[in-house]
């Protein structure tokens, strides 16, 4: 069996013998074991990829069978989505579901006759997705193991699916591999479909009112995008005679074909609602209900990425053009008001997925401006942000359980009380904005990029969304290297072993990001564009790559060097200074009725003029308004 | 071996005064006799200041808390006491809660008399204290080069964040 | 680029002459500003006696991390300012610049003290106000000369204040943020006796406000060589030209200082970014345009 074939079947198995599995002790074990046989078996498929001189993988011409087990998979998914919603009293969501499969069944069945297109097909793009995947999914479900047994002793209230939960999570990584390697929109329908009910499943786990409320409009809003993408995919079938993903992008970049356009259209605007872009972006924040490694998991390497990975392969098609336009200004708009929003946010993981919608508007408006420079800044844009918003989730989920609570203020002073989930949460935000790590580069480039395509809305919402970003990240690392106004003592690290491990992966991993970033753009992003865009442009020039080299020595030494030289330095402590009625320890003064009182210190979070309820309902407005008017102006140009 | 004079930083703290000295103080700093040409900055921050300017007197409130500005100076330090209060306790000295002149709780240099003290005594007294602080900040610097790297004697008065026992003698005078 | 033996002198003639050029710099403020107030005012060298008074005090700290924090954000100043003398790349070079806002940040905020916290949140909240101003001038830059290369833009045959006028008035604003002069001077103040004690500084004292000091004439010297940028040409009298417009602006800055109160820092946000918006964003419109 192909390694190919074996990523999408082995995890689909596997979930079912998790799920089967009744005793924690040998289900977690096997959860490792799947994990571990997942990220070894996508390291094999890098290497032979690799070894084949990183020439596309296209495999599977002939699928007359498995195209039946496509359908036929659809099918079920529309009757679980059906029976779900009539559970519950959601009658109309299931028509979301019924109408696409329905229309497909009838494409399928009764359309024209496609042509022979390869079923399976990984470039550089694809290869990318799945090594994000494989090895941060991989590294998720062992963390998963971990935080469900405490989740479940600290959350006796809910009825306990451990092994529901993590089958749950080996379908997903399924679903996502299935949907990153094909290459037939056919077969992308159905992963797509199949990551909007998993991602339902996981939001409704508790089945709290909340969770099921969320989980139910989380539906919706991906099956609506799976409607649009349904309807793009039958268009084009319908038009050109084949499903290839490829062909799509290359008779719109080549031949210029008219019946393009709306195709391009309709899947780009599904792409955003899976990527949470305003007016959608409701639903993957609804997500922070459930247990954490789902929000770990939706946020960073699967479902939010899917939407960027369809657009990212949509850019070429989309550069210059009204669907361009109207992704880049969804995209640019996302990213400045989610990053408003966040700086209003206190609880941890509030602010992690705004920042999350933030950036991946970012990512969004470089794929819809579909130049080769905001391409690449959108490919490392990707990169970076999963591995550190893994990160960030899995610390912040076990740092609550040390704790007691996920709020930025109760974090006060982390670094000294529990000094190794501080330091990991510290390098994720560091490599998520701060210069000259991670997202900067990225930065720098879309930038230039949307100079050059004279996208003045663009550049200023990445100035003035930069300066935001920047805002919410450095205030939340300001908390954490705080001294304490609490005792100051060290608190039981409680984190488990295997949270450890995944934890440890990830900032290793962040950092040699960090560093290898002009060798990662030279050996992977550079083919990534040739192959996308059959030219070569150096998009990140000589001089600022040793620039960054010196800098990204500089900003790690200097603070390291310093430290070893102040250590050694002959200093004497004092008091902080609080007017002189310091009661003798920094944590406490005297206050006028002579009584001492303890210190509290807390950030700015612009409540005063940040609503975010206002805000989101104004975007949301503006978003639609923008969304209908240009959806309406392609279709109308279109027809 | 630097010259510090040229450069005195005033930390001033107003105790039980009628506010007059304290007036002063600040006319010092205005324009007609403007006092920064001699290099006088008023920080308002005992970790940057090098003189200590005391007007009022002490009474059982005040008194940790300008014990604790005193400690947070670093060394070399000057105190001045300005105005009769500050020197003695003035017509205050006999209230219940009163403990004195400023020197019944830190160590004063200069003593600036006056009722209220006039902005040219000030001044005097300021550059008596500059003259103070660069004789000391030589001292220090002297036993800095002749003691090299060994640790200093600790400093009898409370310094380090840590000291609570100490903290707690203090309050307790405070309380007495 | 047979210029670049230039460019070396330029990096160290900064390296090693900014602070002296600060700090004299810093010293005809405090005059300037006394004598605009009807004083004689401290000798030019005053801050030079400042630097050398604290380096000789006994050393305190109030948290022994903020001293390495600080030695940071010293290093970083100065490896900014070099990498925009030396012509480096423009964009990096104000991304680098923010970096080294973030570590006053962490220095400020790492005790834990009242007065220094609040300054510090203050200090950021100054960055989210003129960072889009800075950003948009190297935009501005790229635009006007194709390039974000700083040496490219130094050798301009033209002026290039001509081509955007409205990025100099915004970066002048930012400028004034910057440098923490009233009415925007809300993390800390080169003035005594408020309520926010020393601001960001509050926790510094002796050898850590020296190296403050310094990073502070580091920046000083970097932020007015930006200016000059605007005015150089290829003629040598457009140097003269810079350095008498540099001259102007430090007299305006001092007026400014000195004519007007603290503002809230809502009022610091909201004037800032209306500024940018619309001297820079119409500059930004108007250049696309053209080009």
């Amino acid at each position: 069996m192909p390694v190919t074939v074996f990523l999408i079947l082995f995890p689909l198995i596997w979930a079912f013998v998790i799920f089967a599995i009744r005793d924690n002790k040998v289900r977690g074990i096997a959860a490792y074991i799947g994990s571990g046989i997942i990220i070894a078996a996508v390291g094999v498929l890098f290497a032979q990829w690799l070894i084949n001189g990183r020439v596309p993988i296209k495999m599977f011409f002939d699928t007359e069978v498995a195209d039946h087990f496509i359908l036929a998979g659809e099918i079920v998914l529309m009757l679980v989505v059906t029976y779900l919603c009539f559970k519950y009293h959601k009658y109309w969501i299931s028509i979301l579901s019924i109408v696409p499969t329905l229309m497909l069944a009838y494409f399928e069945l009764k359309g024209p006759e496609l042509h022979r297109i390869p079923h399976i097909y990984i470039d550089h793009l694809s290869m990318l997705m799945c090594l994000i995947v494989g090895i941060i999914g991989g590294m998720i479900i062992v963390y998963a193991v971990g935080y469900m047994d405490g989740y479940a002793h600290h959350h006796p209230e809910f009825q306990d699916r451990r092994n529901y939960f993590l089958g749950l999570l080996f379908f997903f990584l399924s679903a996502m591999f299935g949907f990153v390697m094909s290459e037939s929109l056919l077969w992308i329908d159905l992963f797509w479909e199949t990551t909007s009910v998993c991602s339902f499943l996981l939001i409704g786990y508790t089945r709290a009112d909340e969770a099921v409320h969320n989980s139910f409009r989380a539906l919706w809003m991906n099956l609506a995008g799976g409607v649009a993408l349904a309807v793009g995919i039958i268009y084009f079938g319908w038009n050109s005679h084949t499903v290839a993903f490829h062909d799509l992008i290359n008779l719109s970049t080549q031949m210029h074909m008219a019946y393009c356009v709306l195709p391009i259209a309709l899947i780009a605007f599904a792409a955003l609602t899976k990527a949470a872009q305003y007016p959608f972006s409701t639903w993957l924040i609804g997500a922070m209900v459930a247990p954490t490694p789902s929000s770990a998991l939706l946020h960073s390497a699967t479902m939010v990425k899917a939407g960027i990975y369809v657009l990212l392969r949509l850019a070429p098609a989309m550069a210059g053009t009204l669907t361009g336009s109207m992704i880049t200004f969804i995209g640019g708009f996302t990213f400045f008001v989610a990053s408003i929003i966040a700086i209003g946010q206190s609880d941890g993981k509030r602010v992690l997925a705004f920042s999350t919608i933030s950036n991946l508007g970012l990512m969004v408006a470089c794929a819809g401006v579909g130049a080769p420079e905001t391409v690449w800044a959108g490919v490392l844009l990707m990169i970076f942000h999963a591995v550190s918003k893994s990160l960030l989730f899995q610390d912040v989920g076990a740092t609550e359980n040390a704790i007691g609570s996920r709020d930025i203020e109760d974090m006060h002073g982390l670094l000294y009380r529990l000094p190794r989930l501080a330091t990991f949460m510290f390098i994720g935000i560091a490599g998520m904005f701060l210069a000259p790590f991670g997202m900067l580069i990225s930065k720098w480039s879309a930038l230039r990029a949307a100079v050059d395509e004279s996208n003045i809305i663009l550049v200023l919402f990445i100035v003035f969304g930069s300066a935001t970003t920047s805002f919410y990240w450095t205030k939340w690392m300001g908390k954490l290297i705080s001294r304490s106004h609490e005792t100051g003592d060290r608190l039981k690290d409680i984190t488990k072993k295997n949270e450890v491990v995944s934890l440890t992966v990830h900032a290793v991993l962040m950092i040699l990001l960090c560093i290898l970033v002009p060798f990662i753009s030279k050996v992977y992003v550079d083919p990534l564009l040739i192959e996308m865009f059959g030219k070569y442009e150096d998009v990140l020039p000589m001089g600022v790559l040793y620039t960054m080299i010196v800098v990204i020595a500089f900003v790690f030494l200097v603070p390291i060097f310093s430290y070893f030289i102040g250590r050694k330095m002959r200093a004497n402590v004092k008091l902080t200074y609080m007017s002189g009625i310091n009661t003798g320890d920094n944590t406490m003064f005297v206050d006028s009725f002579g009584e001492p009182k303890r210190l509290w210190l807390s950030n700015y979070y612009f409540r005063s003029f940040i609503h975010p309820h206002q805000l989101r309902i104004f975007s949301q407005i503006l978003t639609t308004a923008v969304l209908l008017v240009m959806m309406s102006m392609i279709i109308g140009g279109a027809l | 071996m630097g010259k510090v004079k040229k450069s005195p930083w005033l930390l001033h703290y107003d105790g039980s005064s009628c506010n007059g000295c304290d007036i002063e103080v600040l006319a010092t700093l205005t324009p007609v006799y403007d006092a920064e040409r001699f290099g006088v900055v008023n920080t308002g921050d005992p970790l940057q200041a090098d003189i200590l300017m005391i007007t009022g007197g002490i009474n059982q409130q005040n008194a940790p808390v300008v014990k604790q500005l005193y400690d947070q100076m670093p060394r070399p330090k000057v105190v001045v006491a300005v105005g009769t209060c500050a020197c003695s306790g003035g017509v205050f000295r006999e209230c219940y809660n009163m403990l004195g002149g400023a020197d019944s709780t830190v160590p004063v240099d200069i003593y600036v008399p006056g009722c209220a003290a006039r902005p040219e005594s000030i001044m005097d007294g300021i550059l008596k204290a500059v003259a103070l602080f660069q004789k000391r900040s030589d001292e220090h610097d002297q036993y800095e080069k002749e003691h090299k790297g060994e640790a200093r004697p600790v400093d009898p008065s409370i310094n380090t964040a840590h000291d609570k026992a100490k903290l707690k003698e203090m309050e307790g005078t405070a309380d007495a | 680029m047979d210029h670049t033996i230039y460019y070396v002198i330029g990096a160290i003639l900064y390296i090693v002459g900014a602070p002296f050029l600060g700090c004299l710099m810093d010293g005809a403020e405090r005059k300037l500003s006394a004598r605009m107030q009807g004083r004689i005012g401290p000798p030019i060298l005053q801050p030079w006696y400042d630097f050398v008074k604290l380096l000789n005090k006994q050393v305190v700290t109030v948290d022994r991390a903020q001293f390495f924090i600080l030695l940071s954000y010293l290093v970083l100043m100065i490896m900014s300012g070099a990498m925009f003398f030396s012509g480096n790349d423009l964009l990096m070079t104000f991304f680098v610049l923010s970096t080294t806002g973030t570590f006053l940040y962490f220095a400020a905020i790492v005790p834990s003290s009242p007065y220094s916290s609040m300054a510090a949140s203050r200090e950021l909240i100054q960055e989210v106000c003129y960072e889009p101003a800075v950003l948009l001038l190297s935009v501005g830059f790229y635009l006007a000369t194709g390039t974000f290369n700083a040496r490219a833009v130094f050798s301009q045959h033209t002026s290039l204040i001509l081509f955007m006028p409205g990025f100099l008035a915004s970066y002048l604003f930012a400028m004034i943020i910057k440098l923490r002069l009233s009415p925007f001077d809300v993390s800390t103040s080169h003035h005594a006796h408020q309520e926010l004690v020393q601001g960001v500084t509050t926790e510094m004292g002796a050898r850590n406000l020296a190296i403050f000091k310094m990073a502070e004439w580091y920046e000083m010297v970097f932020l007015y060589g930006v200016v000059m940028v605007f005015i150089l040409n290829s003629s040598p009298l457009s140097i003269l030209a810079a350095v008498l417009v540099d001259l102007a602006m430090f007299f305006c800055f001092v007026l400014i200082d000195n004519t007007n109160a603290r503002v809230k820092w809502e009022n610091m946000l909201g004037m800032s970014w209306t500024v940018t918006g619309l001297c820079s964003g119409v500059n930004l419109l108007i250049l696309m345009m053209i080009r």
